[in-house]
């Protein structure tokens, strides 16, 4: 697939995205929006995928430890075909297998997540098998900046280093804010990259609102270079949406009609433009 | 009697299974030496993985490998193993349903002096309530060692505590039947019923041998699986010896107790509680603190005798 082709499917999946949390009433949506463009890159172009053969031993791991942000998820895992849109449309009905955060029960889904700091930990446990058993599969890891707060992702940060393994990759989404304000404000992050090559990581920077850098970005990783990796994705919490973009009060919320309607026509004026590209 | 501690016991078994099955992979947390766990890293170091002194990331760490199909057990003292993690062994092994197997040893009140840091008597009332979560407490090396040969590919998690100390022998060969769900009958009787899970399973069973010589015949139970747990047992000690004496080495509030009341509770007969109160548990060694709580041999005969008067 060609960057500008991924780039229309970004936008194709963020539409989706859309009419997910409208019509299940529910959704993490800023966050959603901002790490979407990763997700779409990761089962689009980077990660070794079977949407028909979920359970395939060689493929690609994916950890959405930003468990909030599963509708962004959603969509991609639908339009990727591991499920079919009246799944997704289940979303919000009582009895859904579709939860407000990641579940087995929704195929392509690894492992339950939702309660943050998790998810490197069983990350480097899955690339940890890896190594054991000489299989070429990737773990990925989405996290929150956010998320950072949880010492336990430390812990793993540790271990990942201490294993060596180069065959594990995170994502920090970067959109400078969390749900009662910016990351500075409620608990200074201060120098991501320092801090995360003191503890032995290989660390890129990237403008995940750019399809082009994230790509780029995603192929210059060294997948035998004895470090782990971890990208800090610089991102626009709300990316997508005009009146969204940069406001703390979209880390969940559902907008109204107006408001849905306006995002859609943002986002279809960006599709037409995209495809006469 | 041999007296064996449970943990080597546990160990030694799984390094035998480990020789010959490469999918075996001991975790722990700076804590192979109290494990004893250090023999397995030794000859084994490609299936053993340190994290360090950081629980959640070797919960979290041994969910991703059973999830990659590993069979994975997780060990450390049970105090930090699933206080520090306890997060992690809801969402990314019960709920999850990652089939890790955690060992928890030096469990109750088996580090005596170093004080309630070092206790866990909280475990059972915790763990039991994560659905999907098994829990079993093993009396003796031999229970322990064919505990371990079921847990290897067994395709559910389960919590394992053992103490830490050498333990006599309840089981004198390998001649008996263990299943999960299943209690076993030490002793039958008709005056009252005595069930102990764990390490005070001897003591009980002590006890029902004392109560005999004065006439008094106690039904013995060892309930070491505690979820699932013999329901079935449970109620026909109820109705067959009209009173329950529960003995564990574990907060009174939602252990065996707890679980044996509830079972009974549409049928209810008396039961009495003997396990750690609700208050910091007095200084001593594990014996010491089991007299001064009345959960060694005398002071089960004796609330026995007080119950049944």
């Amino acid at each position: 697939m060609e960057t500008k082709e991924i780039e229309l499917q970004s936008e194709v999946n963020r539409k989706r995205l859309m009419e997910i949390v409208y019509h299940g009433k529910a959704g993490h949506i800023g966050g959603d929006l901002s790490c979407l463009n990763v997700l779409t890159a990761l089962y689009f172009d980077v990660m070794k995928t079977f949407p028909h053969d979920i359970t395939n031993p060689s493929r690609d791991r994916l950890v959405m430890s930003k468990g909030h942000c599963v509708e962004a998820l959603y969509a991609t895992l639908e339009s990727k075909g591991y499920f079919d849109k009246t799944l997704t449309d289940t979303l919000g009905q009582f009895g859904s297998p579709l939860a407000g955060h990641p579940t087995i029960e929704v195929p392509g889904i690894e492992v339950n997540s939702g309660a943050l700091g998790h998810g490197l930990s069983i990350g480097v446990g899955m690339s940890l098998a890896a190594k054991m058993d000489d299989k070429t599969y990737k773990t990925y890891v989405v996290m929150g900046d956010g998320e950072q707060g949880e010492g336990s992702i430390y812990e793993a940060a540790m271990a990942a280093n201490q294993y060596h393994l180069d065959n594990l990759v995170a994502i920090i989404d970067r959109n400078g804010l969390q749900i009662s304000g910016t990351t500075e404000q409620v608990m200074s992050l201060g120098d991501i990259r320092q801090r995360w090559e003191a503890f032995g990581w290989d660390v890129k920077d990237m403008n995940g609102d750019d399809m082009e850098d994230i790509i780029k970005t995603f192929h210059e990783i060294d997948y035998q270079n004895h470090a782990p990796h971890l990208l800090i994705s610089h991102t626009t919490k709300g990316k997508g949406v005009s009146y969204m973009e940069n406001k703390a009060s979209w880390h969940h919320g559902v907008p109204t009609k107006e408001q849905y309607e306006e995002a859609i026509k943002e986002i279809n004026q960006r599709i037409a433009t995209l495809k006469t590209k | 009697m041999d007296t064996i501690a449970c943990r080597k016991s546990f160990t030694k078994t799984l390094l035998e299974l480990a020789r010959e099955d490469k999918d075996i992979v001991a975790v722990t947390t700076d804590a192979r030496g109290s494990v004893t766990l250090t023999d397995f890293a030794e000859q084994l170091p490609k299936q053993f993985i340190e994290c360090g002194i950081a629980e959640q990331d070797g919960v979290g760490i041994s969910a991703g490998l059973a999830h990659s199909g590993k069979k994975v057990f997780v060990c450390g003292p049970a105090c930090f193993l699933v206080a520090r993690s306890l997060e992690q062994v809801k969402v990314d092994v019960a709920y999850s349903q990652n089939p890790v197997k955690i060992l928890g040893v030096s469990g109750g009140v088996a580090y005596g002096a170093l004080g309630a840091t070092h206790h866990s008597l909280h475990d059972i009332a915790v763990l039991r309530t994560f659905p999907g979560m098994q829990i079993v407490l093993p009396c003796d090396a031999r229970q322990t060692a064919k505990l371990v040969r079921m847990l290897v590919d067994y395709p559910h998690p389960v919590y394992v505590r053992v103490g830490r100390n050498a333990v006599p022998d309840v089981y004198e060969n390998d001649d008996f039947n263990f299943e999960f769900g299943k209690a076993n009958m030490l002793l039958d009787g008709h005056d009252l019923t005595i069930i102990g899970t764990g390490e005070t399973v001897y003591h009980a069973y002590q006890a029902g041998l004392m109560l005999k010589e004065k006439g008094i015949n106690a039904r013995v139970l060892d309930m070491a699986s505690l979820k699932p747990c013999d329901t079935e047992a449970i109620k026909k000690a109820a109705a067959e010896t009209g009173r329950i004496l529960t003995v564990e080495e574990h907060s009174m509030f939602g252990g065996l107790g707890g679980i044996v009341t509830e079972t009974i509770s549409e049928n209810p007969v008396p039961v009495r509680i003997l396990g750690i109160p609700d208050e910091n548990v007095v200084h001593g060694t594990p014996l010491e603190i089991f007299a001064h709580y009345g959960l060694d041999k005398d002071g089960i005969v004796k609330a026995a005798l007080d119950f049944i008067k």
